[in-house]
């Protein structure tokens, strides 16, 4: 195919016409949002579904015997068949709606408190967002297993082989992130959960920032347990799904007890209800789960290879464009990474080069990222971190360039 | 005599009131920084610095007879002209006055922004430490 086709077919002019919030101005400039890792912006089509359902069949579901508990049912139930397909999922039930990603690695992590026993091995990455670091430290102190660390080299990648020294008999559970959040690098999850598998270790992925770029197959993968957020791929905040595999997801116990996830209650003994509802304990977000389905059809008509091709396009762009500035440095170099730059300039502070940003109407995110360890790895407080979307052009990274100068220059 | 917090923070709004925009208001701001009383490197420890900054803020202070004096550091240019005109206002007064003070020059000198509780750079943190310190020595003195 010819590029000029693939323009054509890319209408990226087109596409920003759905993205209401892109229009508006912050400090007198064109809104720049260069902050999707931290939070994708929301198209119109999934704004309609949100007010369609408050304005429409706003009611609680799976219990009523009334017309909109039954439509608002309807829905929330097309919305797991949605993602399922989206993943891959062989079973709906193997599809939990979660608050976040952050709540489906929690559910996880309490189940297997009662898996675990002293002297288990669990191993984590050192490219994880803190929500993949803390509740598995919890649960090593709950049971008393030991947390190894996969470590990291200087283009921000997993050091494989060190990982396949890790793994032992006694590993029980291995929690790598698909995709960094600080560095954007694209961890190799096809070998480390076939590596984990010889073991017999369960594999959690964290796929939440991989989800807005590439689309996982659960199948294909064999992996244990997938955690998104909707948030990060044009849905809603509050709402995520947690993909378990159903003989892992039958051996965990129940997360929170209540309404829902339940099939009889006495003071005796209360038995459970089946999958997926005994991890949907009290009244879900409905709107929210409805709106990730939204979300994901969106997306899937656009079509996720064109998304990645574009994106990648972007990333280019904008490293190219960078590394002309005196001073640069990048951290994530990986082949394989998604549209994210976290960098620094000639050791000024991230957030002095964020602040002049955002006064230039660019959003960029500051700081550790919510992942320490990496910023203890480079010795450095934190990095600026622009991350692009579908809907990003090259007009706002040359407005974001001549605006990172324009810092450079102010505060040199 | 010497010149009342008040008096101050006036003299700050009047400097920042010959700037058109934002962009002269950060450049001085920076330049302010430069002049910070820079803290003795044996107090920029654990116990001095801000909670809730992105950036490293470093604050200590010294009774100068009845009168309070504070040094500071930061690891950021933007932070530390912050910390350098709310230190130009506040050192070197008696604590009383110092916990009497209020912050509004701050927004008048068009850096609300920063007076947000919710941005990340610990602005409302430092007025807060400040103030803590006033408390402290004020107790001292009686």
């Amino acid at each position: 195919m010819s590029t000029a086709t693939e323009a054509l077919e890319y209408n990226v002019e087109k596409i920003r016409e759905d993205f209401p919030i892109l229009k508006r101005e912050v400090n007198g400039y064109p809104l720049v949002y260069f902050d999707n890792a931290a939070t994708s912006q929301t198209p119109q089509q999934v704004i309609d579904t949100i007010v369609e359902y408050y304005s429409n069949y706003n009611a609680n579901i799976h219990r009523g015997v009334h017309a909109l508990s039954q439509e608002a049912t309807d829905k929330y139930e097309q919305a797991r068949h949605i993602i399922q397909k989206h993943f891959n999922a062989e079973k709906a039930h193997e599809i939990i709606f979660t608050s976040g990603t952050t709540h489906g690695i929690n559910l996880v992590a309490n189940g297997f408190a009662s898996l675990l026993k002293k002297g288990d091995e669990i191993i984590v990455s050192a490219l994880e967002h803190h929500s993949n670091i803390v509740p598995w430290q919890i649960l090593a102190e709950k049971t008393g297993a030991i947390l190894k660390v996969i470590p990291m080299n200087q283009e921000g990648e997993l050091i494989y082989p060190a990982f396949e020294e890790l793994l032992s008999e006694n590993t029980k559970l291995v929690f790598v992130n698909h995709v960094s959040n600080a560095l954007g690098t694209v961890n190799p999850i096809e070998k480390i959960i076939a590596k984990a598998h010889e073991y017999d270790a369960a594999v959690l992925i964290d796929g939440a920032q991989a989800a807005p770029h590439i689309k996982a197959d659960v199948q294909a993968l064999d992996v244990d347990f997938y955690v998104v957020s909707a948030h990060k791929m044009c849905g809603p905040t509050g709402i995520g799904m947690l993909y378990g595999k159903e003989k892992w997801l039958n051996k965990l116990p129940p997360y929170q007890g209540g309404g829902e996830m339940i099939a009889t209650v006495t003071f005796e003994k209360t038995t459970y209800a089946d999958l997926p509802h005994k991890f949907e304990a009290g009244t879900p977000n409905i709107c929210g789960g409805i709106a990730f389905g939204a979300a994901l059809d969106y997306m899937n008509a656009l079509g996720f290879e064109k998304i990645a091709a574009y994106e990648e396009e972007l990333l280019h762009y904008a490293t190219k464009k960078l590394l002309e500035i005196d001073g640069m440095e990048i951290y994530g170099v990986s082949k394989e990474k998604t549209a994210v730059i976290s960098f620094n300039i000639n050791g000024m502070h991230p957030y002095d080069i964020g602040t002049i940003l955002d006064k230039l109407g660019i959003a960029v995110r500051t700081g550790h990222h919510c992942a320490q360890p990496i910023m203890d790895f480079y010795k450095i407080p934190g990095t600026v971190r622009a991350s692009f979307s579908f809907y990003n052009t090259k007009e706002e990274i040359d407005a974001f360039i001549k605006a990172v100068i324009k810092a450079k220059t102010m505060l040199s | 005599m010497s010149k009342s917090i008040q008096e101050i923070q006036e003299e700050i709004i009047d400097e920042f009131s010959m700037f058109d925009d934002w962009m002269q208001r950060y450049e001085y701001m920076i330049e302010l920084g430069k002049s910070l009383p820079l803290i003795d490197e044996k107090y920029k420890i654990e116990e001095n610095l801000i909670k809730g900054c992105q950036s490293k803020v470093w604050v200590h202070a010294e009774l100068n007879g009845e009168k309070l004096e504070f040094t500071a550091d930061s690891d950021a240019i933007i932070t530390k002209g912050i910390v350098a005109i709310l230190i130009r206002a506040f050192s070197g007064h008696h604590p009383s006055d110092i916990l009497e003070a209020d912050t509004q020059f701050i927004d008048e000198i068009g850096l609300k922004e920063h007076l947000s509780p919710t941005r990340a750079n610990g602005l409302v943190s430092m007025i807060k430490q400040l103030k803590m310190y006033a408390i402290a020595y004020q107790t001292q003195l009686k």
